[in-house]
């Protein structure tokens, strides 16, 4: 969460001079500005995921020299899990905080003339990129783990779809079911990468040992 | 090292010593405002000095050196040993750390949003008597750091001061300095506080109520700081107390000099504990010589009834038949307990750490809070809670982990301070338009 923190930090930088740096009145050149922020972004955002990745990889190394049995008490599956979800829940907390905080207080949603369902989609999409940032936390590292560049650039690609289809809001059909259908593929994906299989789920829901 | 284990001697002063919560304090002295503020100048001036002197954990390099008469085999083994143990401890101190923090702001943050009272500014303290209210940005910028300088070396002296009586054995006297601190602070401010809130819920109390309740809550708290209590409740008082003081300054300190101030003292603390001839080093270096554990009253007694606080469960389960006060040193499972007493001093260490709680739980929430109390952020911009209270958390771990890998006395505030400070101003000024313009558009990154 912390490494999501400094790359939004970071990202928020570039975008502020080169808005400073730009003609303020120039809407189009606002927007492409805009866009081009939220690439870079989502760039920086899967570079610091990556440095995290060398980070753990470090500290895993030490935890395995230290221990007594030669395997750290914590795998990097498990790691590439709490990574995704540290992410997730700092870049959905930073989403939501604001809205939520608007939403106490008085007003109307979409008084002038935009979308009604705004709280509704926002959470919603927001719940699908925590999702989503758990999930390519798995694949990533796993990738990374693996040597496996095209799950590395997959998960890039993934993301920077996710990104951009938000763009196509107010019109939720063309953001929230692309969002969606691809946060079961990167699932399903990371559910078969981190060893289950189809058994295993029948197993699990049937209920048996 | 092996000192710091013998509770056997002198056991009646470190008893006392031990459960007490607060460091030393000065006498409250007049201010020119009104009498109110001298008390608060007195408490400010306490304040700073605990935090300046509670920020840091025992030098025990002495200890270390112990472990050299081993053979080299199994010292090895044994280090390795002690760097798991570290880790493993670390971790879980951290997180047992995390939780009066973030209680001790969530407090703060919820009694400024209520009570108007904590910020209208009446007046300042007389450690900061220059004013910030001048019409120039260079004027304000000049007068809060000369506010910081004088605040600073009233911290200093403190700190020599301290130094001093207990160099020359001056226990009684330092004794009385934190009763009398421990008693203002319950006392007096509890007063204000509850006054304030009553006003604010508009709920009438008649006096002896009143007094019943001050009397209790002041008496217990005394009872739980300077003796022995039940470990939530000690825990309950220091979050208590650390958010009042962290109130006092959010009403009585201006908001330019707070900041300079939180810079200011997260150096002056890297130096007093680092440099070899800093206050707070001598202090550990006395106590060390005299084969003492470190006067617990001063600095570490929050430290040594945190660690009772985070050593009951685990001697409770080892059946220890040690003292409740006793058990803190030895907070780490039995297995190591049998011959190593340097891994005890590790557990030691860093639960040693842990305890400049009530000073360091409110230079954060001090930190966390200025957004509130600043009048551009009514409207909603709360982004920068999350990000100052994660990089807050964050600078907390990484002290923890460098107390870990450097095994010597460090400075718990620099790094956290720098890390909030940082992300706040950058997160003000930075993100928020951006995350601004992206919620407008309702795009998601």
């Amino acid at each position: 969460a912390f490494f999501w923190l400094v790359s939004l930090l970071l990202s928020s930088l570039i975008w502020f001079i080169a808005v400073k740096a730009s003609d303020p009145r120039d809407e189009r050149l606002q927007k492409g500005l805009l866009i081009f922020g939220v690439m870079f972004s989502v760039l920086l955002q899967e570079a610091f995921r990556f440095l995290y990745y060398k980070l753990l990889r470090k500290a895993i190394e030490g935890l395995v020299a230290l221990s007594e049995d030669g395997c750290s008490p914590i795998s990097i599956q498990q790691m590439a899990y709490v990574a995704g979800v540290g992410f997730g829940l700092m870049s959905g907390a930073f989403s939501m905080i604001n809205l939520l905080a608007d939403a106490l207080g008085p007003g109307t949603v979409g008084i002038h003339g935009d979308s009604q369902l705004y709280f509704l989609t926002s959470a919603f999409m927001t719940m699908v990129l925590i999702f989503l940032h758990t999930f390519w936390g798995i694949l990533f590292f796993h990738g990374c783990e693996h040597r496996r560049w095209w799950e590395i650039t997959a998960v890039v690609v993934m993301h920077l779809t996710v990104s951009g289809s938000s763009f196509c809001n107010p019109l939720y059909v063309g953001s929230l079911v692309p969002s969606y259908l691809l946060m079961a593929a990167a699932a399903a994906w990371a559910y078969l990468l981190s060893g289950g299989s189809a058994q295993n789920l029948r197993r699990f829901l049937l209920c048996k040992s | 090292m092996i000192t710091f284990m013998n509770n056997s001697d002198s056991e009646e002063e470190p008893c006392n010593e031990r459960t007490s919560l607060m460091s030393a304090e000065s006498p409250p002295v007049p201010s020119y405002q009104d009498g109110r503020q001298a008390s608060e100048a007195g408490e400010a001036q306490g304040h700073r000095k605990r935090r300046a002197g509670s920020s840091r954990s025992p030098n025990n390099i002495a200890s270390g050196e112990r472990s050299d008469s081993r053979v080299p085999v199994r010292e090895s083994t044994l280090e390795n040993e002690e760097e798991e143990l570290t880790l493993k401890y670390g971790a879980k101190h951290v997180i047992m750390l995390f939780v009066p923090v973030t209680l001790c702001m969530i407090v703060v943050v919820a009694t400024i949003k209520s009570v108007r009272f904590y910020t209208e500014k009446n007046g300042q303290l007389i450690y900061t008597p220059f004013s910030e209210d001048t019409p120039s940005v260079g004027q304000r910028l000049l007068n809060s750091v000369l506010n910081t300088i004088i605040m600073i070396s009233v911290i200093i002296v403190m700190t020599v001061f301290l130094v001093l009586l207990y160099k020359y054995r001056c226990y009684k006297f330092i004794h009385g300095w934190l009763i009398l601190s421990s008693l203002m602070l319950l006392f007096l401010f509890t007063y204000i506080y509850l006054g304030e809130v009553l006003k604010t819920y508009n709920v009438a109390m008649d006096y002896p109520t009143l007094f019943l309740v001050i009397w209790n809550f002041g008496a217990v708290g005394m009872i739980c700081i300077h003796w022995k209590g039940p470990l939530q409740l000690q825990q309950a008082y220091l979050i208590m107390i650390s958010a009042l003081m962290a109130l006092v300054f959010i009403k009585y300190l201006p908001e330019w000099s707070a900041w300079v101030i939180l810079g200011a003292i997260s150096i002056y603390d890297l130096m007093a504990v680092l440099c070899p001839k800093g206050p707070l080093r001598m202090l550990v270096e006395t106590a060390q010589e005299r084969n003492e554990p470190i006067f617990p009253a001063l600095i570490y007694s929050s430290a040594m009834m945190w660690t009772v606080g985070m050593a009951k469960p685990d001697t409770a389960a080892r059946g220890s038949s040690q003292q409740p006060w006793d058990a803190g040193l030895f907070a780490c499972p039995s297995s190591i307990q049998s011959t190593v007493p340097w891994k005890q001093w590790i557990c030691l260490r860093l639960q040693v750490n842990l305890g400049q709680a009530p000073v360091l739980y409110c230079a954060y929430s001090l930190l966390s809070v200025y957004w509130v109390v600043d009048d551009r952020y009514i409207s909603g911009h709360l982004t920068i809670f999350p990000c100052v209270f994660y990089s807050l958390l964050q600078g907390l771990c990484l002290t923890l982990l460098l107390l870990a890998v450097f095994k010597k006395a460090l400075p718990a505030l620099p790094i956290s301070i720098t890390f909030g400070l940082i992300f706040y101003f950058s997160t003000d000024n930075l993100v928020r338009p951006f995350m601004d313009t992206l919620a407008s558009h309702q795009l998601y990154i």
